[in-house]
């Protein structure tokens, strides 16, 4: 997916950065996104995402590497010169200065008239339907106003790039939901690039045009959501993005799309060969449970088979979820659809399970 | 279970009603917190708020006058100071019996320099008068003595005024309890009464101020002094009250009336100073000092007679009580005004000076990272470990003349040695020694406040194009100013009242109103106008603090 670097917005260049000089929090980030991009930074808590919105707001320095913003490294640029948008995971609207004393402050900054900053005001509330609050103070909205007005506040001056650093967290699901919806309508309607850091994966998938998946410092995979969630290109992708069935074994053979993997327990499997490198190698395998049949009449003719002893059966409603032993794991989890034809299956009962090679992708130990 | 409905009170598991056991587990609860508080309780109201309630009424009272002079203070109250006018018999003869008392009991000279707050020179008066009072009976005893030599002892007095054990209905018990009062009034004492002792009513109706006096000195003489008054002589005073007795006219049926032992002495007493000329008691009280013939004194007396004055609280304002009402003082006596103003001025400079040196280190102590500032607080709070004594003498030692500062400075070459700066004993020395001795009451409450200002607010408006100093300004101070104002008024409240620090370092132009308080407390001993200085300085402190909590509001002072 990688984009010609002549049209990158924000660029990453090896970036490295270490608070202590003895351990990287981030290694070696390397990252580039054109105008207009929603990118999301995803990843398990102290992964470095923040650290990496801090870099490129300008309140970290990189330890090692450049930013480039527009093609200008931006390291010697002192963060109000940026002109870049952000919002905090604790909103960090002034509690002194009402709604529209805030909205204000970064028109006041760079002395824009007087007139012309209140329709300013006026529009940036508007655009966030917050509109007959102008006079409130922060401490007097509940935290989903709050939100919608920082995010208005890191709007209204309209900086090209906004970045967003959890800024949902503190929401429940309803009101993140329907936040979710109105950055990402926002966004577009404004054309603005935006780097959104969350570590809410199903908020990753659904706002963003590519995601990047943090751990441990770096990158692990840079995809939109589809290939992200479809194509993990690691284990630990497969594992933090979705529900996952893993099943450990041993790299038999191996051609160009096709590896043949002996599980632990002995049998052998067909294999989409991702992130092995050669015969003999451990690898992780990795099946979506959506992709897993056990319904004979649905198994497709090229689907590997395998059988599987029920533990659990748990009934949702719209789709049937189930647990099973499958080559010594007991984790098995297959999620099926409600359809009228399907099957329902009890606890110790011996079946049948099947998926198709491609869905099915050797990844690393 | 059945529906409660709305009018039926709700009832607890074991079927009281719940508001009852509800109060009742409320009422332990505030039992128990009482109990554990109730030893500071009293210990802060026996040691601090009772002895301050207690100053504080002492700028109000006033009743030594009317203690140690009662018939006078009872005189004066018709007469109406004139110009140059002096008041009449009764009155001077009042004073002599009072003065006469109070001189024998040594309490004239306390009088004395209580009324010399408002007379300068009035104590003089008081004290030479002590002497001299007794030198008019001292004569007539003499004349006395030439009738009968009786006269001379205390038992002819005592066997001529006491009453037969069988004939206790005559007696006058009436005029011993006044006595006992007077004396208990002017020692301040509860003596109990003597008993066995009573005077014949017959006596005390033919001699009425003899009888007064001698009542009076036979208890003073034994319960005060503990000595036996039916032995030797008795007080001069007597003599001139029996004088007054005999000549009045008013008397003379009830003397003609007299029997028993004494009678014949008393009749022939009363004989001989008819052919004398009266008792003219304001010729007495002109020869005791002539002072007393100046309408001045007198209309002091009774200007500052009442039990409860207003006059420390004016003397405070620099003004005085005169007979024609409140009045500014004389310009020479005018000081405890620029006291207040001065001292309210360099509080107000002290203050600022904290601020401004205490901010920075507030933020620094905030915003470094743990340990570093953990070092620095140490330092903050190192004067606390160190004795306010020692920290004042140190800033003695560093500014005087030839204190470090000047010397390393004539060293530099920057001051010529005969041109030493003055920075000790004025206010400039005591400006930088409170300064840095209440420092820390500044920084720490300002540190408080300002730990808790995310550093996400001044990252926002950074991001929102603001520079250093404008997101400084706009948005970190607004809200450190909490802890601006708890800091500012803890060190203005404690800089207003302070007394070591401008004692050692201030010298006379840099000493604050509570100097001035220490000095009528310890030196000149007129508590009442220490305790009006205190009672308004308590009240300055009280009004800014209300007029801080309307303004600021004081919820929004923290601590910490
Ligand atoms: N100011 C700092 N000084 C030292 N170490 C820091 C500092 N800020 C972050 N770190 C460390 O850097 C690592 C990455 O931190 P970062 O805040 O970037 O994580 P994150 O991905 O944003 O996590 P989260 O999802 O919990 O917000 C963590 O191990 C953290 O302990
Ligand atoms: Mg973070």
């Amino acid at each position: 997916m990688a984009k010609s670097s002549k049209n990158a917005f924000v660029k990453f260049q090896r970036v490295q950065k270490s608070y202590d000089g003895e351990t990287l929090v981030v290694k070696d980030l390397n990252l580039e996104l054109p105008k207009g991009e929603f990118l999301t930074m995803l990843g398990p808590s102290g992964s470095g995402k923040t650290t990496c919105l801090m870099m490129l707001a300008g309140f970290e320095t990189a330890t090692h590497g450049d930013i480039l913003l527009d093609g200008v490294s931006i390291n010697n640029i002192p963060p109000h010169q940026r002109g870049i948008g952000m919002v905090f995971q604790n909103y960090a609207l002034f509690p002194h200065m009402t709604v529209a004393e805030n909205l204000a402050f970064p028109l006041e900054v760079r002395k824009i008239a007087k007139a012309e900053r209140e329709t300013k005001i006026i529009r940036a509330l508007e655009m966030v339907e917050m509109g007959s609050f102008a006079g409130r103070r922060p401490s007097q909205l509940s935290g989903g106003q709050q939100q919608r007005i920082a995010l208005a506040r890191a709007l209204v001056f309209e900086p090209e790039l906004v970045l967003m650093d959890e800024p949902l967290g503190a929401l429940d699901k309803q009101l993140r939901e329907k936040m979710q919806f109105e950055i990402t309508n926002l966004a577009h309607a404004l054309g603005i690039t935006v780097v959104y850091v969350t570590h809410d994966q199903t908020e990753a998938l659904t706002m963003s045009d590519r995601v990047a998946v943090f751990n441990d410092g770096r990158i692990q995979q840079l995809a939109s959501p589809d290939s992200l969630y479809e194509e993990p290109e690691n284990s630990f992708v497969a594992q933090f993005i979705g529900e996952n069935n893993t099943l450990d074994g041993e790299v038999k053979n191996l051609s160009k799309n096709m590896a043949v993997v002996q599980l632990d327990d002995g049998s052998l499997i067909d294999c989409k060969p991702v992130n092995v490198k050669k015969v003999g190698e451990r690898t992780r395998v990795s099946i979506r449970p959506e992709r897993v049949e056990y319904n004979k009449k649905r198994i497709n003719k090229q689907a590997h088979t395998l059988t599987a002893e029920v533990l659990e059966f748990i009934y949702m409603g719209d789709i049937f979820r189930t647990r099973l032993r499958v080559a010594g794991n007991d984790d098995f989890i297959i999620k099926t659809r409600n359809a009228p034809d399907q099957q329902r299956l009890t606890a110790g009962q011996q079946i049948e399970i099947g998926w198709l090679p491609k869905d099915c992708r050797a990844l690393d130990a | 279970m059945s529906i409660q409905t709305s009018n039926q009170p709700l009832l607890a598991a074991d079927g009281r009603p719940l508001k009852q056991s509800l109060s009742r587990a409320l009422r332990r609860q505030k039992l128990r917190a009482l109990a554990l508080v109730a030893p500071l309780l009293v210990f802060v109201m026996l040691t601090f708020v009772l002895p301050i309630c207690n100053m504080l009424f002492r700028s109000v009272e006033n009743d030594i006058v009317s203690n140690i002079m009662p018939y006078t203070v009872n005189a004066l109250e018709s007469w109406t100071a004139e110009p140059d006018t002096l008041p009449d018999e009764a009155i001077f003869k009042a004073a002599f019996y009072d003065l006469s008392v109070a001189a024998k009991a040594k309490e004239h000279t306390k009088l004395g320099t209580r009324l010399n707050y408002e007379q300068t020179g009035i104590s003089s008066t008081f004290r030479k008068s002590g002497r001299a009072l007794s030198k008019s009976g001292k004569a007539l005893a003499k004349e006395f003595d030439a009738l009968d030599p009786r006269w001379n002892k205390a038992e002819t007095f005592f066997e001529l005024f006491t009453t037969d054990e069988a004939d206790r209905q005559a007696s006058d018990q009436n005029i011993l309890d006044r006595q006992l009062f007077r004396l208990n009034q002017l020692k301040g004492q509860a003596y109990d009464p003597l008993p066995n002792f009573e005077l014949a009513r017959e006596k005390t109706a033919a001699l009425p101020l003899t009888a007064r006096e001698y009542g009076y000195w036979a208890l003073f003489t034994s319960l005060e002094k503990n000595k036996d008054f039916t032995k030797g002589k008795v007080t001069e005073a007597l003599y001139v009250a029996l004088t007054d007795d005999l000549q009045n006219p008013q008397n003379k049926a009830y003397i003609d009336r007299l029997t028993g032992p004494s009678a014949e002495l008393v009749k022939t007493a009363a004989a001989y100073f008819e052919t004398q000329p009266n008792l003219n008691y304001a010729k007495l009280m002109k020869d005791v000092n002539k002072n007393w013939a100046e309408p001045v004194v007198w209309e002091t007396i009774k200007l500052h007679s009442s039990r409860y004055t207003n006059g420390y609280f004016l003397n405070a304002v620099d003004m005085r009580k005169t007979a024609d009402g409140p009045a500014v003082q004389p310009e020479s006596k005018q000081i405890l005004l620029i006291l207040f103003q001065r001292t309210v001025k360099m509080s107000l400079i002290i203050t600022v000076s904290c601020i401004l040196l205490g901010y920075p280190v507030a933020w620094l102590l905030a915003n470094l990272p743990m340990r570093t500032s953990n070092l620095l607080m140490i330092l903050v709070l190192l004067p606390f470990w160190t004795s306010l004594l020692v920290r004042t003498s140190a800033w003695k030692v560093m500014l005087q003349q030839q204190g470090v500062i000047n010397e390393v400075l004539v060293w530099l070459g920057l001051v010529a040695t005969d041109n030493r700066l003055e920075i000790i004993n004025n206010q400039f020395g005591t400006i930088i020694a409170m300064t840095h001795i209440l420092l820390p009451f500044m920084i720490l409450p300002m540190y408080s406040v300002m730990q808790t200002i995310p550093a996400s607010y001044v990252r926002a408006a950074k991001s929102l194009g603001a520079t250093n100093w404008t997101a400084f300004w706009r948005v970190y101070f607004p809200q450190s100013v909490p802890g601006i104002g708890a800091g500012s008024i803890l060190v203005f409240i404690l800089a207003i009242g302070y007394y070591i620090t401008p004692e050692i370092v201030g010298g006379t132009e840099g000493v604050f109103i509570s100097n001035r308080i220490a000095y009528h407390i310890s030196s000149s001993l007129n508590w009442g106008l220490a305790a009006a200085l205190g009672a308004i300085l308590l009240t300055v402190v009280l009004v800014l603090y209300w007029a801080y909590d309307k303004i600021v509001g004081i919820d929004n002072v923290k601590l910490g």
